[in-house]
């Protein structure tokens, strides 16, 4: 399994059933196989859907029916259709109880960032400010380091945020942390590593709990 | 019975130079390609552009900016287009981001006669650097402005004469909003329905924000499938 799916698969463990989540782009797109007939989940689009299915299959792709990537969609049964403005009532209204959202850096009192480089990638922010400072519950799923092997964990984010203080929980490939009134909590652990490999990729404090951690 | 129909090509007599043009459409659900099409025909310029993003590479809005025809981009994101980025970048066109909820609500306040809204989204980023702000209720709130345009392009599923309009799936998203925020709206429709024939309950836009409605024969290649998104 690479990463990038034990990462996902890990983030759906943290879904539970009912919810209403929106689920962005990247790692949590691989989130959904996870879920597959073991929990029902409405599935929010901010292109005007509420409970949004699978991709759709090669042959079957309706012109009308995108996620807000772009990629053509099924529909579950109950599906809704709405306006933008309506779509971004419900994130703002308080009524996404979970988004899981891919993040460039995070910090240890939960600030995050994930929508620009300044001088090399400025494409916009797109809804994901408002999901990320309105939904009840925000996952970052992420590798723990860049692809050069600088921590994305830090003790304060320099990059331009996304929101200050959004995050719950950070799952990466090393690690489940939760983000407590003090600082970083380390909840579980992957398999593969151990406590110290992930404090030395971390450039954060990270407190670390009392008796066995949990692996996944 | 009012009668809002016209022909493609007598539309462009309300294309102006320097003129703020709403396009509706996120991706290619909504996009009015048609009307897009003629805008690039009159070869108006120094238009300002509002749209969720500037479509693809080479299609829709993108194609109007590509020919120069653009001053500014009013958006909220360009992710899948590098096109209209590098022209950004290159200082070829004035971009302005909102997070996309905002743009949508900066819009419905514009078409429901506000003159702005607060909120606290980006409250304490750099989005909202060089923003006036207030105080509400003990909260410190951006204040953004309403949104209105001079003319509004709108592609919808099915329309009447007097325009009333019903939109199909994900091709809603801001035809609605920006149909109610122009002063001037002209729809494209893929179908044309009868006087009274359109259930009431069931009509997402009132034909009363609609000036004039377009009957397209076809749909272009650029409303069909984009096959680098099915997975």
């Amino acid at each position: 399994m690479s990463f990038k799916e034990k990462i996902a698969k890990r983030a759906a463990a943290e879904i539970h059933e009912g919810q209403i989540i929106n689920l962005g782009i990247g790692i949590p797109t691989l989130i959904p196989k996870y879920l597959a007939g073991k929990k029902k989940v409405i599935v929010h689009s901010e292109n005007g859907i509420l409970g949004m299915g699978n991709p759709c299959k090669r042959g079957q792709a309706d012109r009308n029916l995108i996620d807000a990537g772009g990629t053509y969609v099924t529909i579950e049964p109950g599906a809704s259709f709405f306006d933008s403005a309506l779509s971004f009532s419900l994130i703002r209204g308080g009524r996404l109880d979970l988004s899981i959202i891919g993040a460039l850096q995070v910090s240890a009192t939960g600030d995050m960032a994930n929508w620009i480089i300044p001088g090399k990638y400025a494409p916009g922010i797109g809804g994901g400010m408002e999901l990320a400072q309105k939904s009840r519950q925000l996952i970052i799923t992420t590798t723990h380091t860049t692809r050069d092997g600088k921590p994305k964990i830090l003790e304060r984010c320099d990059l331009p945020l996304t929101a200050k203080g959004c995050v719950n929980t950070i799952i990466t490939e090393l690690a489940v942390m939760e983000v407590v009134n003090d600082g970083l909590l380390l909840r579980e652990l992957a398999e593969e590593t151990d406590i110290d490999t992930v404090l030395s990729l971390t450039a954060a404090e990270i407190r670390i709990p009392q008796g066995n951690i949990p692996r996944f | 019975m009012i009668d809002k129909i016209c022909l493609l090509k007598s539309v462009h007599q309300h294309f102006k130079d320097g003129m703020t043009v709403m396009v509706g459409g996120f991706g290619v659900p909504g996009t009015p390609f048609t009307l897009i099409d003629a805008l690039i025909e009159a070869e108006v310029s120094d238009l300002t552009l509002i749209k969720n993003e500037a479509n693809e590479d080479h299609m829709g809005l993108s194609k109007l900016i590509e020919a120069g025809r653009a001053s500014k981009l009013i958006t909220s994101h360009l992710g899948l287009n590098t096109t209209v980025i590098d022209m950004m970048n290159r200082k070829e066109l004035e971009v302005e981001f909102f997070p996309q909820g905002i743009l949508a609500e900066k819009i419905r306040a514009g078409g429901a006669g506000l003159l702005g809204i607060l909120t606290d989204i980006g409250i304490d980023t750099i989005l909202v650097k060089n923003k006036e702000m207030t105080t509400i209720n003990g909260q410190k709130a951006v204040i953004e402005s309403a949104l209105r345009a001079d003319l509004a392009l709108i592609h919808s599923a099915a329309a009447d004469p007097f325009g009333n309009l019903v939109y199909e799936k994900s091709a809603r998203n801001f035809n609605p909003i920006m149909a109610t925020a122009a002063n001037i709206v002209i729809v494209e429709t893929e179908r044309l329905a009868e006087h009274g024939k359109l259930e009431p309950d069931s009509i997402h836009t009132p034909g009363g924000f609609i000036d004039h409605v377009v009957v397209l024969e076809q749909l272009s290649d650029e409303y069909g499938i984009l096959e680098h998104h099915v997975v």
